[in-house]
């Protein structure tokens, strides 16, 4: 009898997890197993795929845009994570002081992350625009007052071009993803608010100010959640594309905003390279894996887990 | 962590106040700008608000694109020369921005169903019923989060192309009703702190596993529930890469689709109409957000504090 119910069981859980049967092994583990096949592959989709050995990889190494993209994406990486990071806890920390209407200033610094990409890039291409773009506008008032104040001008003020200049254009997408900080902020926040209250008055009891509070109680309390949330931004912005995208589907200007997936989706759909784009793929999905790594492993020395 | 007195809150407040401007300065910028003359909005120094509002950018921007209606003079025209007045064309043919956004609602309903439901029914297999394996395909499912998106993107894309499911709506929504390692994930975890005597109670009282999951588990599990179904919408309503691929008939795209398309046409000059478009498709957003603030904000929390 036990053995009839444990089949029974097995065949009941089986039936639950059914449709995750058919979605793992056909949309995840089936595709994963076959795009490590075609990065191995000349595939142009119209034709059957044919196997060229690791000549994908080798073209990879020699392709300028692949490098210029690459370096795009871990610059990009490299800016917005770190300032996001810093301003998303810093606006938490100010929320944590046990401010009046904590709940309404948290919608409003949280609002802009709810803005969809496409709308997000949209808008923010109004704002950065070189000539009647309200950032520059503002800029030059600043610039006119200073003349008017002090007799000089700064050429800081004259705001270039942003996302129509090849210098400024991937700062003005590091700026566009700081106004999205809110989603990483309310986790902080919530996490901040769990810190219980005695670790502040013992800090206090031992003469800390306001800035040691931070430093040596908030900040370690939340260390593992800064560092989940970093990871997740590791993986989250090495596959930046629909901002970038929509501002201009070649990177422009000068290939300044061109990302590994943006180079990734030319290959496959525009130019049907789809064993080259895997092979792209597979050396972004390897990126992700040592940086994470590296965040782990130095992370280390700085995250305390209360368990411990 | 408490400030102390109203004294040292002061200047928190003063930056509190001017970052939230910073913030919020953006989009109300982007619904001042949607309802200026096109004039105003290439004037130095900058026009705050639109001397006039005018809502006619509105029209613009849903009619964009659209097939026009035969105007009064093509009518008579025709009937003079004896000839049948042009019909009308179909509401959906003169105003593509309501099909952008019906095709979004049609996806999100349908995937936000399917990923509520598929969801629920494997994460109660994976925490409720006891199997050989079970562990281990958890295992492998936790493994897979691992992986980009681009890494199944060209494979996934071929097989459904076998399928002949490529300029269809099946590719956005069937997935969904298969499950995600993620919700998978979520959903287990908030099924296992239910109390087992609860199910234990109705299999005693003959309920079978289906039943359990229906009458027991999944009423108590209404906030996890909740939050899957709201992140699954915005996951929709946001989705850019997903339609560039699969939709080929302007028929049939999405609003995200839709508003780029619009924006590389007419970027650089229509800014009143643009932001238009813009702010119809962050309104809807802002508006789930005021409805579901609670759920937001306490899904936000549960799935970033997973540390």
């Amino acid at each position: 009898m036990t053995r009839r119910s444990s089949a029974r069981r097995q065949l009941t859980g089986l039936a639950f997890i059914s449709p995750w049967l058919i979605g793992l092994g056909g949309l995840v583990l089936y595709p994963i197993a076959l795009s490590l096949y075609y990065s191995f592959c000349e595939y142009s989709v119209l034709q059957p795929a044919q196997w060229i050995g690791p000549g994908n990889y080798a073209d990879l190494f020699t392709d300028e845009l692949f490098w210029k993209a690459l370096s795009n994406t871990l610059r990009f990486a490299l800016w917005s994570l770190p300032l996001g990071v810093v301003l998303s806890f810093a606006l938490a920390v100010l929320l944590n002081t046990g401010v009046r209407g904590m709940a309404v200033w948290r919608t409003f610094f949280f609002l802009p992350a709810l803005v969809p990409l496409v709308a997000l890039a949209v808008l923010w291409l109004w704002i950065f625009n070189g000539e009647y773009g309200i950032l520059n506008q503002a800029l030059a008032q600043v610039d006119r007052g200073l003349g008017a104040l002090v007799g000089a001008t700064h050429p800081l003020f004259r705001g270039p071009g942003w996302l129509s200049d090849p210098t400024y254009a991937l700062s003005a997408l590091v700026i566009m993803s700081l106004w999205g900080v809110g989603n990483a902020m309310v986790i902080y926040l919530a996490a901040l608010q769990e810190v219980p209250e005695h670790l502040y008055e013992a800090a206090e009891l031992d003469g800390a100010g306001w800035l040691q509070k931070v430093r040596y109680v908030a900040i370690p309390s939340v260390s593992p959640v800064i560092l989940f949330n970093l990871i997740m931004g590791i993986i989250g912005t090495l596959q930046v594309f629909a901002v970038p995208y929509v501002i201009s589907p070649e990177g422009s200007p000068a290939r300044s905003i061109y990302f590994l997936t943006m180079y990734l989706y030319d290959n496959a759909f525009t130019y049907l390279r789809m064993g080259y784009a895997c092979a792209m793929a597979w050396i972004l999905f390897l990126l992700i894996l040592v940086l994470t790594y590296v965040a782990l492993r130095v992370s280390r020395r700085f995250v305390y887990y209360g368990g411990e | 962590m408490q400030a102390s007195t109203w004294r040292a809150r002061l200047p928190i407040y003063i930056v509190l106040t001017a970052g939230s401007l910073l913030f919020l300065f953006p989009l109300l910028w982007m619904v001042s700008t949607s309802l200026k003359p096109i004039q105003e909005t290439m004037v130095i120094p900058p026009r705050w608000l639109p001397s006039e509002w005018q809502w006619e950018n509105y029209g613009k921007a849903l009619t964009y694109g659209g097939e026009k209606p035969p105007t009064k003079e093509e009518k008579e025209k025709a009937r003079a020369e004896g000839r049948q007045p042009p019909p009308r064309p179909p509401l959906l043919d003169q105003v593509p921005f309501l099909r952008y956004a019906l095709n979004t609602l049609y996806l999100a309903l349908l995937g936000v169903a399917g990923t509520v439901l598929a969801n629920a029914v494997v994460a109660y297999g994976f925490a409720r019923v006891h199997w050989r394996g079970r562990d281990a395909l958890f295992a492998v499912t936790l493994a897979t989060m691992m992986v980009p998106f681009p890494v199944t993107m060209v494979a996934v894309f071929t097989l459904f192309r076998h399928l002949g499911w490529i300029g269809t709506f099946r590719p956005l929504w069937v997935p969904a009703w298969l499950g995600s390692a993620f919700n998978i994930f979520l959903l287990r975890q908030f099924f296992m702190t239910i109390p087992r005597e609860l199910s234990d109670a109705a299999r005693i009282d003959g309920c079978n596993e289906l039943r359990i999951l229906w009458n027991v588990v999944l009423p108590l599990a209404k906030p996890a529930l909740a939050v899957v179904a709201l992140f699954h919408f915005m996951y929709v309503w946001n989705d850019f890469l997903g339609p560039l691929i699969y939709l080929t008939d302007q028929k049939m795209f999405t609003l995200a689709l839709g508003l780029q398309f619009f924006q590389s046409r007419h970027g650089g000059s229509d800014w009143n109409t643009l932001m238009a478009a813009s702010t119809m498709v962050v309104l809807p957003v802002i508006l789930l957000f005021f409805f579901t603030q609670r759920t937001f904000i306490q899904g936000l929390q549960l799935t970033g504090l997973k540390g």
